[in-house]
Formats: C-alpha cells, sequence, structure tokens
C-alpha cells in the first residue's frame, strides 16, 4: 500500500493546525505543551513524507534521502530537551502561583 | 645646514613646552595658583620650576638668536641671490593639490629674524624682572616662547599655507597674552575682542589664498612673486582681487583701518607683551606680507592705491587719538597704529625697502617706549594713568633717559633713526607726486602730531609735579634686568638710522641694497607706472630740514605745554568737550561699531536663537522624541504578557511569511 505524499503533507497540516489551536485556546499549560509536540510532529511528518518522495520520483539521486530522518531525528532530540525544560518550567510556575492555567500570567506585560 | 633653520624654528617651541610642563610643576608644588593674587614685592612667589621656567625660555631664544645670526652672516658672505633653505616637507597631497613645506631665509627674512629674536631676546630678558611677582610666571614665558615660534613659523615659511599657520599662531599666542591676567575680566573681554577682529581680517586672507591658488596653481611664495604678471594681464581683475583681500588680512593683523580697534583694547596684557607683539613683531606682519608678495601688490597700482589710503588714514587717526589718551599704554597703542599706517604709506609708494627700515626701527623704538613705560609702571605699582605720574625723572633716571631716548626717535628729532625712517617713506611719497602728494601731506600732519603727542607724554610722565599720592606710592627704578634691555634699545632707537641713510649721506641705503634682490621684481613692475623713485640731493636736503624743524617745533611744543600736568587737556574738554571726546574715543570707531555692528549682530542672533534655534530645531528634537514616546505608548499593548497573544501574532507573522511567499 502506497499513501500519496499529498495525503501525508495534509494530514501534517491538519496535525499542525489542531496543535496551533490547541495552544492558542487552552488553559492548561501542561496541554499547551502537549500541543507545541503535536506541532513538532506534524513537522517531523512533512520531512519524512518529503524525503521518501524525493527518493521515489525521478528527481532521485539529485537531493539526499537521507537528510529529512535525520532532520526528524533532530526534531525529536529538540522536543525531549524542550519538554524537559518546558515541564521543569511547569512545576516552577506551580510553586509560584499554585496554577497551571495560563490565563492569569501576564508578569512580562508591557 | 638645512637642519640648522628647523632648530631655529622648534628651539622656541621646545622652550615653550618645557616652560608649560614647569607651569604645571609649579601648580602642584602650591606656586603659581590664582588665589595668591599678584604683585606683593615682599613675598617672595618662589619655587625652583618657577625660576627655571624664564631662564629656560630665556636661553630657547638666545638659541634662535644666535642661528639667526649665523643664517644672516652666511647671507651676507654669499652672492646677492643666496637663499638658505631647509628639507623639503611634503605637507599636503590631496589629488593635484600639493602643498610643500620648506624653510626659507632670504635678505627680507633675515631682517625679520633678527627682530623678532633680537628684540624678543630682550623682551623675554626683561620680563624676567617684570613678572618676577607674577603667579603665572612660568605660564606667561610658555605663552611667549609659543609666540615666537609662531612668528619665526610665519617668516620662515616657504609656503603661503605655512605663512598662514604661523599667522593663526600669532594670533592664538595674541590672544593668550592679552587675556593672561583674565581673572580681572576685562583682559578677557579684550583678549576676545582681539581674536574676533582679528579673524574679519584672516577670513580675507583665506579667501585671497584660494584666488591666488586658483591663479597661479600654488601657494609657493616664491613662485608666486616670481609670476610673470605681465601674462597674467587677462585675469588683472583676479589678481586686484586677490591683492586686495590678502590686504584685507593685514589691515586686521596690523591694525589698519577699519580693522584697528582691538589693538588699544589689546593693552590689557602685560606691558612686555605689547612691547613684543603689540609694538615689535606681530603687527607688523601684515607689512611683511606685502613686501613678500611685492610683486604681487606692484602689479596692480589700484591696490596700492587703496594701501595709501588706507595708511594715511590709519596714521591720522591713531595720532590724532594719542593726543588725549591719558593711560600710558594707550598712547602707545595709537601711536603703533599710527606708525603701522606710516609703513603702508610706504608700501604704497613703492618704498619696500623704506617700510621695512621703518619696521625695524619702530621695532627699536616703540619696543624700548613699551618696555620703559612697564619699567614706569612697574615703578608706580601698576598705575597707568599719566594723570597720576609725573617728576618721575628724578626717581626713575635710567628709564628717564631711555624713554626720552625713544620718544626722540619716534617723533623724529634729527639725526635718530625714526628722523630717517619717516623721512625716506615721506620723501618716496614726495617724489611720486600726483596723489601721493596728498599722502605725503597727511604723512607729515601725523609727524607734527607724533612729536606733540609724544613729548607730552613724556613731559606728563617724567616732569612737573608728582601727582601720585606719595604716602602709598614710592617710585623705584627697576632692576638691572629691565633697565639692561632698555638701554640696548635706546642705543638702537638712536643708531638705528644708520641702516638706512638717505641717498644724499655717505654709507647710504645698506638696507635698501640688501633687500634689493627680493624688491627688484616688484620695483621692475613699478617702472612702468612711475619713471622716477629718487628726488633730488637738493629736495632730500630741504626735506631732511623741513622734517626735522618740523619735529622740534612740535615736539616743544608738546613738551611745554604739559610739563605743568594735563592742565591743558581739561582746558580743551570744558572749551570743547566734542572734540576732546572724539578725538578721545579714537573718532568713535569703537562706539560706532558697537551700535552698528555688534548690537544688530546681537539682537539677529537673539532673534535666530528663539526663534529658530528654539521654535525651529528645538520643536524638531523634541517632537521627535515625543513622536517615539507616543508611539511606544500605543504599542506597548500589543506586549500583554500573555504568551498565547504573543504565540498568535507570531502565527500571523508567518502566515502572512509564508502568503507572500506562496502568492509572491
Amino acid at each position: 500500500m502506497n499513501v500519496p505524499t499529498d495525503h501525508l503533507l495534509a494530514l501534517s497540516a491538519i496535525l499542525f493546525a489542531l496543535g496551533v489551536l490547541g495552544f492558542l485556546v487552552r488553559k492548561n499549560v501542561i496541554i499547551v505543551l502537549a500541543s507545541i509536540e503535536l506541532m513538532l510532529n506534524a513537522a517531523n511528518l512533512s520531512f519524512l513524507a518529503a524525503s521518501r518522495h524525493w527518493s521515489q520520483t525521478t528527481l532521485a539521486g539529485q537531493g539526499d534521502p537521507s537528510a529529512g530522518p535525520i532532520f526528524a531525528i533532530f526534531v525529536i532530540l529538540v522536543a525531549a530537551a524542550e519538554a524537559a525544560v518546558g515541564l521543569a518550567l511547569v512545576i516552577a510556575l506551580y510553586r509560584l502561583k499554585q496554577t497551571v492555567a495560563l490565563d492569569g500570567m501576564a508578569e512580562l506585560r508591557g | 645646514m638645512s637642519a640648522m633653520l628647523w632648530w631655529l624654528l622648534f628651539t622656541p617651541l621646545v622652550g615653550a613646552i618645557v616652560c608649560g610642563a614647569l607651569h604645571f610643576a609649579a601648580l602642584r608644588a602650591g606656586h603659581g595658583s590664582l588665589d595668591q593674587g599678584r604683585g606683593g614685592h615682599d613675598r617672595h612667589a618662589g619655587g625652583a620650576a618657577r625660576a627655571l621656567a624664564g631662564r629656560v625660555a630665556c636661553a630657547a631664544i638666545a638659541v634662535a638668536l644666535g642661528l639667526s645670526l649665523w643664517a644672516c652672516l652666511r647671507l651676507a658672505r654669499g652672492g646677492e641671490t643666496l637663499v638658505l633653505e631647509s628639507s623639503t616637507w611634503h605637507w599636503i597631497a590631496a589629488g593635484s593639490f600639493t602643498v610643500d613645506l620648506s624653510l626659507v631665509v632670504d635678505r627680507l627674512s633675515s631682517v625679520m629674524l633678527l627682530v623678532i629674536t633680537g628684540v624678543g631676546f630682550l623682551i623675554h630678558v626683561y620680563s624676567l624682572g617684570y613678572m618676577a611677582h607674577d603667579p603665572g610666571y612660568a605660564r606667561f614665558f610658555a605663552y611667549l616662547n609659543l609666540f615666537v615660534f609662531a612668528m619665526l613659523a610665519l617668516v620662515l615659511s616657504s609656503s603661503l599655507l605655512g605663512l598662514f599657520v604661523g599667522w593663526e599662531g600669532v594670533g592664538l599666542c595674541s590672544y593668550l597674552l592679552i587675556g593672561f591676567w583674565y581673572e580681572k575680566g576685562w583682559p578677557a573681554e579684550a583678549a576676545q575682542k582681539a581674536f574676533v577682529v582679528n579673524r574679519v581680517g584672516d577670513a580675507c586672507f583665506l579667501v585671497g589664498s584660494f584666488l591666488l591658488l586658483r591663479l597661479f596653481g600654488t601657494l609657493d611664495l616664491s613662485e608666486i612673486a616670481g609670476a610673470n604678471f605681465h601674462l597674467l594681464g587677462a585675469r588683472s581683475g583676479e589678481i586686484a582681487l586677490a591683492a586686495l583681500l590678502l590686504f584685507g588680512g593685514a589691515c586686521g593683523k596690523s591694525a589698519q583701518f577699519p580693522l584697528f580697534t582691538w589693538l588699544p583694547d589689546a593693552m590689557a596684557g602685560p606691558t612686555p607683551v605689547s612691547a613684543l607683539i603689540h609694538a615689535a613683531t606681530m603687527v607688523t606682519a601684515g607689512v611683511y606680507l606685502v613686501l613678500r608678495l611685492n610683486p604681487l601688490f606692484a602689479a596692480v597700482p589700484a591696490v596700492l592705491f587703496v594701501i595709501g589710503c588706507v595708511g594715511a588714514l590709519t596714521a591720522l587717526i591713531g595720532a590724532s587719538s594719542a593726543l588725549l589718551q591719558n593711560d600710558i599704554k594707550k598712547v602707545l597703542a595709537y601711536s603703533t597704529i599710527s606708525q603701522l599706517g606710516y609703513m603702508f604709506l610706504g608700501l604704497s609708494a613703492g618704498a619696500w625697502s623704506a617700510a621695512l627700515f621703518h619696521l625695524v626701527t619702530h621695532a627699536f623704538f616703540k619696543g624700548l617706549l613699551f618696555l620703559g613705560s612697564g619699567s614706569v609702571i612697574h615703578g608706580l605699582s601698576d598705575e597707568q594713568d599719566m594723570r597720576k605720574m609725573g617728576g618721575l625723572k628724578r626717581a626713575m633716571p635710567r628709564t628717564f633717559l631711555t624713554f626720552v631716548a625713544g620718544a626722540a626717535a619716534l617723533s623724529g628729532l634729527p639725526l635718530l633713526s625714526g628722523f630717517f625712517s619717516k623721512d625716506e617713506i615721506l620723501a618716496r611719497n614726495f617724489a611720486l607726486g600726483g596723489f601721493h602728494l596728498t599722502l605725503w601731506g597727511v604723512g607729515v600732519a601725523t609727524a607734527a602730531l607724533t612729536a606733540f603727542y609724544t613729548w607730552r607724554m613724556v613731559a606728563l610722565t617724567f616732569f612737573g609735579a608728582e601727582r601720585f599720592d606719595r604716602a602709598h606710592v614710592h617710585p623705584h627704578e627697576s632692576p638691572a634686568l629691565m633697565t639692561v634691555p632698555l638701554v640696548i634699545l635706546a642705543l638702537l632707537s638712536v643708531l638705528g638710522g644708520l641702516l638706512n641713510l638717505p641717498h644724499v649721506l655717505p654709507g647710504a641705503g645698506l638696507l635698501q641694497h640688501w633687500l634689493e634682490p627680493v624688491t627688484r621684481a616688484g620695483d621692475e613692475l613699478l617702472r612702468r607706472e612711475v619713471e622716477h623713485g629718487h628726488v633730488a640731493a637738493l629736495t632730500e636736503w630741504l626735506l631732511l630740514g623741513f622734517g626735522a624743524a618740523l619735529a622740534l617745533f612740535f615736539a616743544q611744543r608738546g613738551f611745554h605745554g604739559y610739563t605743568q600736568g594735563p592742565a591743558r587737556d581739561q582746558a580743551l574738554e570744558r572749551g570743547q568737550p566734542k572734540l576732546a571726546s572724539f578725538l578721545a574715543g579714537a573718532w568713535q570707531f569703537d562706539k560706532s561699531y558697537h551700535a552698528r555692528i555688534v548690537l544688530p549682530l546681537r539682537a539677529a542672533a537673539e532673534t535666530l536663537s528663539a526663534g529658530f534655534d528654539r521654535r525651529g530645531i528645538d520643536a524638531a528634537v523634541d517632537g521627535a522624541g515625543t513622536l517615539a514616546r507616543a508611539l511606544g505608548q500605543h504599542l506597548r499593548a500589543l506586549a500583554d504578557g500573555q504568551v498565547k497573544h504573543y504565540a498568535l501574532w507570531m502565527g500571523m507573522g508567518a502566515a502572512l511569511l509564508s502568503l507572500t511567499w506562496v502568492l509572491g
């Protein structure tokens, strides 16, 4: 079964949009962080789709098909680091404010 | 050999730097601060640094004097076209415009060198005594040495640009020294006035040099002087303008009409400064400039005509203004203005050597008179008003004798230096006839006035009753450091006439022959205009006799009118108050400049400051600030601290960027 690249990209876009939506509308910091993970993985999906696409078409050989997976791994790495820092921030925030709701937080208001 | 000229130039600068360092050393040691005040004969305001400064300064000038003598001897031994030239310094090279600077000593600059370093050295020695109790001793010598350096640069430079550097340098030192006692207030104002008035002349000088650069493509003085002016006939208008502008510069520096008003105020400086800068050297820079470029001026008779008119007018204004001055230094200041006018009168007649001759003798006798007046002021504990002097010949015999010698030379009493130099200028004007006869008449009138006011000054100062407060003022003769230079200058004033005796006497025209290689080009250009330069022997004798009789008569009138004190002046003030205030106020030039130039300029400046600066420029600057602040006030709403809103903006931005990428 060969899923067309278009479909993969569409799925990626839908996942990214869901991530953005979640980021913008949810209060809970943990959900927001999860939304960020979703966006990152949507980007990963498009990387892999593009990688496969370039290795299959007539353009094969001109690009490097391994670049996409390498980027995906790199993004996973960054996501792991981001999750570690982000969760640490959430804990610090909770200690400070006794809540993890984003709405009341505007400490950096100009 | 070429290095010697650089040494000659830079030794006074080194002296100035050392004296400056010593000044700061003395300040650190606690000497020489302002709060000590001035004077105080009993207090030993010492400090090794101070004492050293005076010696260093004198030694520096002595070295320069020795090197000048050496240069003159070499010139005298060589042929008449011999010129000493130092190595060349490529100063400016910008495209086609290059300025190469070297130091040149020819027969003209050799005479100037001797005057500057010779009279300069005597005045330095005199200052050791005169300034001994002044807290700013080391600072004074630093300025004085710096002045000699600038003056030497002016005279030695091979290029008009180098000359201009010296020109500005002496102006700066003049400013510094006029305002030497700035803490008193009015000397600082006088210094500013001198600087600002000179700026008018200096601007003319600069524009004139630009014109010369355009005309000749060079600023080298010998190239300009050696140019073929006949080939430039079509551009004679531009040449005339350039010469006129340079003369404008000379008017500022040499205190000629209409820019002479700064010189009487410049007397606010210490008296040795008046002697060195405002009588002997700096104010003659304008005469030197015209002499240096004599072919340029000779090529345009119209400019010579202007020079003659300005010189004659200045001589008359100066001499008549000196008649009623009460400040002894003011008399000498107006006299200097008048004598400088004489020099320009000589230049206008093409009597180059006569002008230089008068420059040299004037440096002797006016330097002497200023130093003598300084000795009087010193002996009377800083009294300058002649109405409070009188009868000083007993208390100050050496000052008196030398002062009389100087006065006799200035007033042109027979056989003294001033007699011959003045006669030469007048005779040349007389010989030219025509309009120069009018100038001659003005010169003769000026000579009569000169004799009168000079002997009035002598009578008021040294004769008659003692009008000072004997309880508080004890006149005393000055120390040897001050009287020895006076004696030497008195000898020079008496014997200076031998330098250039009139042509009817044996041994005549030494200076004229010495100067011939420099003035030949100018003489040749002028000979097209005038056929005769010299008067017949009989006429010359008659003119000499007439001059002698005139000087003696008016000297006698001036002397006898004032031996009993200034009663005559008071009578004139009562009888004709308008005339008296007109003369005492130097024809009211200062007043009318104040009313017609200073006040309107100030009003215009205030209008501009209130209208344009505050409402225009300040408003624009303030407006920019207000605008930025208001914008920030509105934009700060964007940064509301809500992470989600930031993300929204980011997302919208990203979306916008991708849209432009996709659509574009």
